[in-house]
């Protein structure tokens, strides 16, 4: 099998005395998409924000594209700011309360990274935001601020924004729960998008059919451990263990 | 006694006093802008991990908050020329005196708004891969400026009261060119009562467009 995009070895996280990652082994290969589900608390946000250096964790590695993230090899002493600032540059990530710069309009948001960031010239990064707001399906309102926006249409600028920067990876913490229940579907067809274009995607999600029907493989996370995984079908109908059943009983009548 | 108003005399020196006023707007915009340079760095020092920077910063911030500005005044005029300071003009002592009186004031209004600020913001700025000082060039300034704007308009407002205190050393703003026609004409309640009309208007004027400008750039709705 080719080198997997992401790797996560052992990785141990603490807050103060509480472990909340117990040792996280995990790969995802390129074009995969791969929805992270299990109860709250479980450690699912906290690991995605270690992959985008959001926490720090203290054991263990992860690897994006062969390039160890975050901290010196052997000592575990953590990157400068500015080797850190490049190496998220090149993972995405879409917030559950969408975080858009409210001072900006959805075209700002996006060309940041890509003038800032990616040190583009403007009109091709404005250019770029275009292609990805009328992408997402917001052409029409480039030029709104967020507060002039729905939620949905919001968090569509805040995928746009990511995906702008052809990250090689795209972490999802929970995009949809923010939202009213008649914004959920035109987020989910954004992502069902850009997985079906072979985007690798990382999903913390509790919309199993979405899961379902869109991620590549699931992994159940369960007390800052990784309990269980496989593909959809197989985990989601027909779960191994007693939790991920009760789990999922949770969501009667989706797997029928 | 009936009080004779005549406002002739006002009028025929009424230039002067619009001249008076037009500096005291200039002496508040001037501080303000160098204030709010001031009180940045003094916001930031107040956050800083090296402890003797924090205390530097309060021990400035305490000292010209619990200290009448009039006596700053002073200080700075006749008392810097004691220590070997020679070349201030009046202008630049009084611009220096009141850029300094504000900046300890903004450090407070920085410092609040950017405690204020919403963690989410910076965490996205990060995300996108923005160094350190381009996520506060870039989102946390922006978003800590709109923020504070009501605070600003406020002691922008306060400042341009504060620079009728220029007539003390003979800045000829409009306080001082009052002082100077009611001298020379006597007509006490007319010149003053002018220049309080002028006072007034001016605020409630920078006030308004003040406003304006907020709504404008107000960002959390
Ligand atoms: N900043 C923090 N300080 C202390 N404890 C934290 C912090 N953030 C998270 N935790 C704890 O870490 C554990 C894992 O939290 P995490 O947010 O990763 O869970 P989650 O699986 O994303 O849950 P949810 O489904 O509710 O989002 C929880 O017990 C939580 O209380
Ligand atoms: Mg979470």
């Amino acid at each position: 099998m080719a080198q997997p995009l992401l790797r996560a070895i052992d990785v141990h996280k603490r807050f103060g005395a509480t472990e909340v990652l117990k040792g996280i082994d995990l790969e995802v290969q390129q074009g995969e998409v791969v929805a992270i589900i299990g109860a709250s608390g479980s450690g699912k946000t906290t690991f995605l924000r270690c992959i985008n250096l959001l926490e720090e964790f203290h054991q263990g590695e992860i690897q994006v594209d062969g390039e160890r993230i975050g901290y010196t090899e052997g000592t575990h002493r953590r990157l400068g700011e500015t080797a850190i600032s490049a190496q998220r540059a090149k993972i995405g990530m879409v917030f559950q309360s969408y975080n858009l710069f409210p001072h900006m309009t959805a075209e700002q948001n996006v060309t940041l990274g890509l003038i800032k960031v990616q040190k583009r010239p403007k009109a091709e990064a404005v250019e770029t935001a275009r292609r990805w707001l009328d992408r997402v399906g917001l052409s029409e309102r480039r030029g709104h601020y967020p507060y002039q926006l729905s939620g949905g249409q919001q968090q569509r600028v805040a995928i746009a924004r990511a995906v702008a920067m052809e990250p090689k990876l795209v972490l999802f913490d929970e995009v949809t729960s923010a939202l009213d229940p008649e914004l959920v579907a035109e987020v989910l067809a954004v992502m069902q998008d850009l997985a079906k274009s072979g985007m690798t995607m990382l999903v913390v999600s509790h919309e199993m059919l979405f899961v379902r029907e869109v991620a590549t493989r699931v992994v159940f996370m369960e007390g800052g451990r990784i309990a269980e995984q496989g593909p959809p079908d197989a985990l989601l109908v027909n779960p191994k263990s007693e939790r991920l059943a009760t789990f999922l009983g949770r969501f009667h009548g989706v797997f029928r | 006694m009936t009080y004779q108003f005549n406002f002739d005399v006002i009028f025929r020196s009424f230039d002067k006093m619009l001249a008076g006023l037009w500096l005291g707007l200039w002496l508040a915009a001037l501080s303000l802008a160098i204030g709010t340079v001031i009180g940045l760095l003094a916001a930031y020092g107040r956050q800083s991990r090296l402890a003797p920077l924090r205390a530097v910063v309060w021990t400035y911030v305490e000292i010209i908050r619990n200290c009448p500005i009039l006596l700053l005044i002073f200080f700075v005029y006749f008392g810097l020329p004691e220590l070997g300071i020679f070349f201030l003009g009046k202008i630049e002592s009084f611009v220096i005196t009141l850029s300094i009186y504000a900046g300890a004031y903004l450090c407070e209004v920085f410092r609040a708004g950017l405690a204020s600020m919403p963690a989410r913001y910076v965490e996205a700025a990060k995300a996108i891969g923005l160094r350190p000082v381009q996520r506060q060039v870039h989102v946390v300034l922006p978003v800590m400026f709109r923020i504070t704007l009501p605070a600003l308009s406020n002691n922008l407002i306060s400042l341009f009261k504060d620079t009728s205190l220029a007539a003390a050393i003979a800045i000829p703003e409009l306080t001082f060119v009052t002082r100077q026609i009611n001298a020379n004409t006597f007509r006490v309640m007319e010149s003053w009562l002018t220049a309080s009309a002028l006072y007034l208007v001016t605020c409630y004027a920078i006030a308004w467009l003040l406003r304006r400008v907020e709504r404008r750039y107000a960002v959390i709705r």
